[in-house]
C-alpha cells in the first residue's frame, strides 16, 4: 500500500459531472425511497392515502409493544446466520472443486450458475413442491427412511425448508465471485506450495482462503445483506411465516403488512428499522471483520 | 370440433370488432381477480353486456390475485389512473369503506343514474355485509360463497359409514372420523381457511358473537368475543382429534383443498366455491353438507357467513361512466344472468329471485348438495349472524391462523392461542379506529 497515485483534476465542475450518473442512480433509487419510507413511518394513512395523520412515532412504539415483532428479530437473527455461512461455505466447496475440475468445466459452471436465474417466489415454490407433506418426493422419501417431516407444524423443518430455499438461490451468485477470485490466484503459488509437499487441503487453508478472503469478505456483506432484504418471496411462497409466526423473519412482515395488509405506515416503520439493522451490521463488518482480509 | 367452433367464435367476434364502425362509445374499465373457468366467466358476462347495449363498453381486465389487484388499484388510485370498478375481497371490505374518499357508494350510483334499485330484492345476508350501518348499500355482491362440508362418500362406505347421511354434528364427525382412522384412513379429516370456517362462520352458525358491535357491522370499535367457553370448546375438541391423528392440519387458506381432491382426506370443512374443483377433478363420489354444529347450543345452526367478492366503484370519474356502471350492474343483478352465473360457478345467487328462477328450473334435482350453500345463507339473520367486518381484517386472519398453529402443534392450548387471537386482534382494532376516527 505505498505511494498511492493521485489523480488531480484541474477543472472544478468535470468531477461532479462525471459522478453525476452515478449519483443520480443512487438518489433515485435509495434515497428517495428511504426518504418515503422515512415519512410514511410517521404517518397513518387509509389505504388509498385520501387522509393521511401525522403520528410522529406511533408507528415505531406499536412495534414495540407487539411481542412478535420483537421475537422476530431472534428468527432473522437465525435465518441470516443460517443462510449466509451455509450458503458462503457450500458455495465455496463448489468453487474449490470446479476450479480443479479440467474436462467439461464449462458444462459445471453453468450447471452452477443456473439457479441465479430463477426467481425467489419460484424457487419458494418450488422447493415447497419437493418437501411439501403430502405430495412432495423429498418428504416422501424421508418418511420411508422413518423420519418425521411437518413443515407445516414443526418450526425446525420449516426453518430448514426455507434456508435450502433461500441458500440454493445464492449458491450460483456467491459460486460466480469464488471461482473469480480462486482463478486470480498465481497458479506459480500453489505449484510452489505444492512442490514445497503441502497436501491439497493445507494449499487450500495456507494460501488460496486467506487470498480469498476480500472476495469472502464481499460475499457476506451482500450475503447478510440479501438474507435480510431479498427473501420475502420464499418465505411467501414456502412458509407464509408459519407455523405460528416461526420462520417470519423481518422482511416478510414488511412484505405482509404493506403489501397484503395496507398498512403502509406500519410496514414503513418497518422497513426504517430494517434498514438501521441492515446499515449498523454493514458498518460492524466494516469495520471489525474487514482487518482480518488482506488485500 | 369444440375447439374449433370456439376458435371461430372468437374470429367471428374480432372481425365484428373490427367492422363496427367507430361510436363515441364510453368505456368502463373493471379490474378483477378470477382465473381460469371464473375468468372466462367474467368475460362472458362483459361480453354479453357490451353485446345488449351499445353506448357502453365493458372492459374487464385480470389484475392478479384479490390482495394483487388491490394493491394495484390503490397504487393507481394514487397515480390517478384508477379503474372504474374494483372487484374486492371480503376481508377487504373494512378498508373500502374507511377509503370513503376513494370509492362511491354503489347505492348512490344507482339512484343517481336513475337505475331501479331495490336493496330488499338481494339476499339478506350477502346484502347485508356490503351495506353501511345508516343502510346504503356500498359495493355490489358479486361472487359470494360460504363455508360448507364436503365428505368422500366412497371412503364412508368403505369404513361402514352410511354414505347418504353426512354427520350432522361435530360428535358425529369425530365419530366418522375415528371409524374412518380406524379403516386405515390416514386423514380422516382436515379444514381450509381456518379462521374462516371455524372462528368466523363457527360464530354465525352457533348465533354467537364473533366480535361485539354486531361483528363490527356497527361500528369501528368493534372488540373480539372469539375466547368465550363454546369456541374454547369447539378449539379443544379439534385439538384432542388432531392429536389422536383424526383432524390433520394441511395448511393455510384453501392449500389443504388440494388432499380433498386427491383423496387423502375424507373429510373437508371449506367454500362453496370449491364445488366446481370437486366436481370436475375428484375420481369419488362426494357429498356436500351444512357446516356441523353443536346440537346442545341454542340457536344453533343460523346461518353461516359470506365470503368472495364484491365489486366497488371508484371516485373521481365522470358522470356519464357512473351511468354505465349503474347500467351494468342492473344487467348483473337481474334474475336469468344471476341464475345462470350461480349454476355456472357455484358461487351463491345474490338475489332472491334469482334462487327461485334457479329451483324452479330443477338444477338443484339435477345436482344435489348444490343447494346446501344457499340454504344456509337465505334465512332470516340475527344481529350476531349477519356477517363479520372489521379493520385489519387480513392481519387478523393471519392472526388467527398463527395461533391456531400453535393449537395444532400441541404447543398452546385451545384458551391460551384463543386468548392471544383476541388480544393481539383487539390492537389492531384499536388502532384501525383510531386511524379513521380522525376524520
Amino acid at each position: 500500500m505505498a505511494a498511492e497515485k493521485r489523480v488531480v483534476f484541474k477543472s472544478s465542475w468535470l468531477p461532479w459531472v462525471l459522478i453525476a450518473p452515478q449519483v443520480v442512480v443512487i438518489a433515485v433509487f435509495f434515497f428517495w425511497p428511504a426518504a418515503q419510507a422515512l415519512l410514511q413511518s410517521t404517518q397513518q394513512s387509509d389505504a388509498f392515502g385520501t387522509s393521511v395523520e401525522w403520528v410522529g412515532l406511533e408507528n415505531f412504539r406499536n412495534l414495540w409493544n407487539d411481542e412478535s415483532y420483537l421475537a422476530s428479530f431472534k428468527t432473522t437473527a437465525i435465518f441470516s446466520v443460517l443462510v449466509a455461512t451455509l450458503g458462503l461455505t457450500l458455495s465455496l466447496l463448489l468453487a474449490v472443486f470446479a476450479d480443479r475440475v479440467v474436462r467439461g468445466s464449462g458444462v459445471y459452471r453453468t450447471f452452477l450458475i443456473w439457479p441465479y436465474a430463477v426467481a425467489p417466489a419460484v424457487a419458494g415454490v418450488l422447493w415447497l413442491f419437493m418437501f411439501a407433506p403430502s405430495i412432495g418426493i423429498v418428504s416422501y422419501g424421508i418418511r420411508q427412511l422413518g423420519l418425521s417431516w411437518d413443515p407445516l407444524l414443526n418450526s425446525t423443518n420449516a426453518m430448514s425448508l426455507i434456508v435450502m430455499a433461500a441458500v440454493w438461490k445464492q449458491i450460483s451468485y456467491n459460486f460466480l465471485f469464488f471461482l473469480a477470485g480462486l482463478q486470480s490466484i498465481p497458479k506459480s503459488l500453489i505449484e510452489a506450495a505444492a512442490m514445497d509437499g503441502a497436501r491439497p487441503w493445507r494449499r487450500f487453508w495456507t494460501i488460496q482462503f486467506p487470498l480469498l478472503s476480500p472476495t469472502t469478505f464481499f460475499l457476506l456483506v451482500i450475503n447478510i445483506v440479501y438474507a435480510f432484504f431479498d427473501t420475502f418471496a420464499i418465505v411467501d411462497a414456502a412458509t407464509k411465516g408459519g407455523p405460528g409466526k416461526d420462520t417470519a423473519i423481518l422482511v416478510y412482515k414488511v412484505y405482509f403488512d404493506g403489501f397484503k395488509a395496507m398498512d403502509l405506515g406500519g410496514s414503513a416503520a418497518q422497513s426504517v428499522v430494517l434498514m438501521v439493522i441492515v446499515v449498523a451490521l454493514t458498518v460492524v463488518q466494516f469495520r471489525f471483520v474487514e482487518k482480518k482480509v488482506n488485500y | 370440433m369444440q375447439l374449433n367452433r370456439r376458435a371461430l367464435a372468437i374470429a367471428a367476434l374480432s372481425a365484428a370488432a373490427f367492422t363496427v364502425p367507430a361510436q363515441a362509445q364510453t368505456d368502463i374499465q373493471w379490474w378483477h381477480s378470477m382465473t381460469a373457468v371464473n375468468g372466462e366467466w367474467v368475460n362472458d358476462l362483459a361480453k354479453e353486456f357490451n353485446a345488449s347495449q351499445k353506448e357502453y363498453r365493458i372492459l374487464p381486465t385480470y389484475k392478479g390475485s384479490y390482495d394483487e389487484s388491490m394493491t394495484a388499484a390503490v397504487a393507481a388510485f394514487r397515480a390517478g389512473n384508477a379503474p372504474h370498478i374494483l372487484q374486492v375481497f371480503e376481508v377487504g371490505t373494512a378498508t373500502m369503506m374507511a377509503s370513503k374518499n376513494a370509492i362511491v357508494p354503489v347505492g348512490k350510483v344507482m339512484t343517481d343514474a336513475g337505475q331501479s334499485f331495490d336493496p330488499k330484492a338481494y339476499v339478506p345476508a350477502v346484502a347485508g355485509y356490503y351495506t353501511a350501518p345508516n343502510g346504503q348499500m356500498l359495493s355490489f355482491p358479486f361472487n359470494s360463497s360460504t363455508t360448507v362440508f364436503y365428505y368422500n362418500k366412497d371412503a364412508f362406505k368403505a369404513a361402514g359409514l352410511d354414505p347418504e347421511k353426512a354427520p350432522a354434528t361435530w360428535p358425529e364427525v369425530a365419530l366418522a372420523a375415528a371409524k374412518l382412522k380406524s379403516n386405515g384412513h390416514k386423514c380422516p379429516i382436515s379444514i381450509s381457511w381456518q379462521g374462516w370456517t371455524q372462528l368466523e362462520s363457527f360464530s354465525a352458525w352457533h348465533n354467537v358473537e364473533f366480535a361485539s358491535k354486531q361483528n363490527g357491522l356497527a361500528g369501528m370499535d368493534a372488540r373480539l368475543k372469539i375466547n368465550s367457553p363454546l369456541h374454547v370448546r369447539h378449539i379443544e375438541n379439534l385439538a384432542n382429534m388432531a392429536k389422536q391423528g383424526l383432524f390433520v392440519y394441511k395448511g393455510r387458506g384453501n392449500v389443504p383443498e388440494a388432499t380433498f381432491v386427491s383423496g387423502e382426506c375424507a373429510m373437508m370443512t371449506t367454500s362453496s366455491g370449491f364445488y366446481g374443483n370437486v366436481k370436475k377433478n375428484a375420481k369419488f363420489n362426494f357429498g356436500l353438507a351444512p357446516l356441523p354444529h353443536y346440537q346442545d347450543v341454542p340457536g344453533a345452526p343460523q346461518n353461516t357467513v359470506i365470503g368472495g367478492a364484491s365489486l366497488w366503484v371508484m371516485a373521481g370519474k365522470k358522470p356519464d361512466e357512473y351511468k354505465g356502471i349503474a347500467k351494468f350492474f342492473g344487467f348483473l343483478s337481474s334474475p336469468e344472468v344471476q341464475s345462470a352465473s350461480h349454476k355456472r360457478t357455484g358461487y351463491l345467487p345474490i338475489t332472491t329471485a334469482a334462487f327461485q328462477l334457479t329451483e324452479k328450473s330443477g338444477f338443484y334435482k339435477q345436482n344435489p348438495g348444490t343447494d346446501v350453500a344457499v340454504n344456509q345463507m337465505i334465512r332470516k339473520v340475527t344481529d350476531k349472524s349477519r356477517g363479520i367486518r372489521l379493520g385489519n381484517y387480513v392481519q387478523i386472519r393471519a392472526i388467527e391462523d398463527e395461533e391456531l398453529e400453535q393449537v395444532w402443534a400441541g404447543k398452546k392450548t385451545a384458551k391460551e392461542a384463543l386468548d392471544a387471537i383476541v388480544k393481539r386482534g383487539d390492537e389492531l382494532l384499536e388502532r384501525f379506529e383510531k386511524a379513521n376516527k380522525a376524520k
